[in-house]
């Protein structure tokens, strides 16, 4: 299968923290591919060299995006290559309008620069009736985010996500704040990215969600890939039994 | 509320909910708009023999636009949460620039775009020490406005240079001449220059970045923006802006004088601060900032003038003294209004 992301003996240090040691990780179009592991062990820091946001450590390992090496990705790259991100820190701007979130780093143009207010406008207006499902009638375009709900705003951050028809999308802890049914939503979201031929990167504390969108699971543990398999041949209660030996041992086994 | 409620809601045309609607989103530059009104009436009413008549609206023009041309892209820098106190000295090294390029040329034209280039590039300066050295502009600029005025003082020896040699060239009709023998070309400068910054603030990728990355610019970096050209190009423009606003001044009064600027600092921040920018960044509007440039300017043009005010009876005799405690007062008393104001807006 060719994979549209790979990556080589990833190792990624801050200062003293080792946060990622010799990781490999791959994930093919049409896949969805969990990724687990206690508080601190590396999944965010993971999604953020792929994002772009960080860059792994000198000679720390290798990128390739559809079999090309990439190297020195910036975050607008990333994105223009078709690697869209909901950040676990949602990356709102709370004082601006919801457009202006929705649109945050990747503008709708027309020449040189100048940006398509209306056209940005009216897309938001759309995604609000749309896949957002925005029922309170004080949110319009135009309305500032500051004062969304907790669960208006990771809307937001995921609709934003999906707008740009990303070939890879990276979700970590997308449920954080969700209600249940806002939750059964993105899980369907989720299913879809998989049947139209799309990647996702699925990050989330909870077993259950992972377990019922995955085709795969991968296990970081302390900055290491513990283990990894198919969803299809474990069931839930082997995940969870796995999850639980890993945050004691630190091994799967 | 249901897709079928709002639509319910939305064909009652409500006037109260469409004014409400515009009073929330425009309320800061109704508020600022309403206070320049104010203090206009006053003058009006405490000196109608000044005020009623043009002469002190073209000197009153004629001084606004060189620190109006520097208060709007300062405007940028404040937005994007940074702050600048080096622009007083740029002034003056963008004219050390012009009377250098002057005399070795001859040409002015050269020597204007000379002062704009070394504006740009002390400004450039400043956005690498503040993106590169990672130390905060307001400590940075704090360095630099020190450093370039001590390079203007060394460089011209402490003299000034007469610009009377320029008085007939039609660089200097076109940048301070009088349209139609009244009006003070410098105030169309500075018209345009609010018009070129209100496109760039609201219609170009460039603004769009400066107010995230002032509003939060963790968010901004992991959205993809590029902070540190932003902050850089910002701190450019401004710098360009600060030989401009130095050239008019200068050609204005024919004269460089090498304590140009001084004087500027606070007034044209506080023309920013008057204009409902935020000092937390992420909030603030060109309309604001050029109100407040109207405003600063009336209080220094209006007090002298109306020398006497009665007001409800009482009698207040008012010199340029005067001109600070009242400079004072309508800024503190209008920027808490706004911070009460912008609170009751947003919710
Ligand atoms: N910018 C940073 N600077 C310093 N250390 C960091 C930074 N980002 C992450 N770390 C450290 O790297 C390690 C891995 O963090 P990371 O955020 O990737 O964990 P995580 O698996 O996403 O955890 P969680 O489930 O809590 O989100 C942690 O020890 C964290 O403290
Ligand atoms: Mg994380």
């Amino acid at each position: 299968m060719e994979h549209i992301l790979e990556m080589r003996n990833i190792s990624k240090s801050f200062g003293e923290v080792q946060a990622l040691h010799d990781v490999n990780f791959a994930i093919a179009p049409g896949e969805v591919v969990g990724l687990l592991g206690d508080n601190g062990a590396g999944k965010s820091t993971l999604i953020k060299i792929v994002t772009g946001y960080h860059q792994p450590d000198p000679n720390g390992g290798e990128i390739y995006f559809k079999g090309r090496r990439i190297e020195g990705l910036s975050v607008s790259e990333a994105r223009k290559l078709g690697i869209e991100t909901v950040y676990q820190e949602r990356a709102l701007a709370d004082l601006q309008t919801l457009w202006r979130n929705i649109f945050m780093g990747r503008e709708l143009t027309t020449f040189l620069g100048f940006i398509d207010v209306k056209k940005m406008r009216r897309e938001t207006e759309k995604l609000m009736v749309g896949s957002m499902g925005f029922t309170s009638a004080a949110v319009a375009p135009d309305s500032v985010v500051k004062t969304f709900s907790g669960g208006e705003k990771q809307g937001v951050a995921i609709v934003r996500a999906l707008y740009f028809d990303a070939e890879l999308i990276i979700l970590d802890e997308p449920t954080m704040g969700l209600s249940l049914s806002e939750t059964k939503k993105l899980l369907e979201f989720v299913r879809g990215i998989k049947e139209a031929g799309k990647a996702c990167i699925f990050i989330d504390h909870n077993v259950f969600h992972v377990y019922s969108v995955a085709d795969r699971v991968v296990v970081l543990d302390r900055g290491t890939v513990a283990g990894e398999f198919l969803t299809k041949d474990i069931t839930l209660e082997q995940l969870m039994d796995k999850m639980y030996r890993v945050a004691q041992t630190g091994h799967l086994e | 509320m249901t897709h079928n409620q709002t639509e319910t809601a939305a064909s009652k045309p409500s006037w109260r909910n469409r004014i409400g609607k515009l009073v929330r989103h425009y309320g800061l530059q109704i508020g600022i708009t309403c206070v320049l009104l104010v203090i206009w009436g006053l003058f009006v009413l405490g000196a109608p023999q000044t005020f009623l008549q043009p002469n002190i609206y073209a000197a009153y023009m004629s001084t606004i636009p060189f620190f109006a041309v520097i208060a709007l892209p300062l405007t940028l820098i404040v937005i994007a949460g940074e702050m600048d106190l080096s622009f007083p000295s740029i002034m003056g090294v963008g004219m050390v620039a012009f009377t250098a390029v002057w005399s070795l040329t001859d040409s002015v034209g050269l020597a204007f775009i000379a002062s704009l280039l070394a504006g740009a590039l002390v400004g450039f300066l400043n956005g690498v020490i503040v993106v590169r050295l990672g130390i905060p502009s307001l400590v940075a600029t704090v360095g630099t406005q020190f450093f370039w005025r001590g390079v203007v003082l060394v460089l011209t020896n402490a003299g000034g240079v007469s610009l009377v040699p320029l008085k007939q060239t039609p660089l200097r009709q076109a940048l301070v001449g009088r349209v139609g023998g009244y009006l003070p070309a410098q105030m169309i400068w500075a018209i345009v220059v609010a018009v070129l910054v209100w496109v760039f603030l609201n219609r170009h990728r460039f603004g769009a970045h400066v107010y995230l990355i002032g509003d939060n610019v963790e968010s901004a970096r992991l959205m993809g923006v590029n902070v540190d050209r932003t902050r850089m190009i910002n701190f450019a423009i401004l710098g360009m802006a600060a030989a401009f606003g130095g050239v008019l001044s200068s050609l204005e009064q024919s004269y460089f004088w090498v304590s140009l600027g001084d004087g500027y600092l606070l007034k044209t921040m506080a023309s920013v601060f008057l204009g409902g920018t935020s000092v937390f960044g992420g909030v603030g509007t060109v309309y604001g900032t050029f109100i407040g440039c109207l405003i600063i300017g009336a209080i220094e043009a209006g007090i002298v003038a109306v020398g006497k005010v009665e007001i409800f009876g009482l009698v207040l005799r008012l010199s340029g003294f005067w001109t600070q405690l009242i400079y004072g007062l309508i800024i503190v008393i209008s920027v808490s209004l706004q911070n009460i104001l912008s609170r009751r807006l947003s919710r």
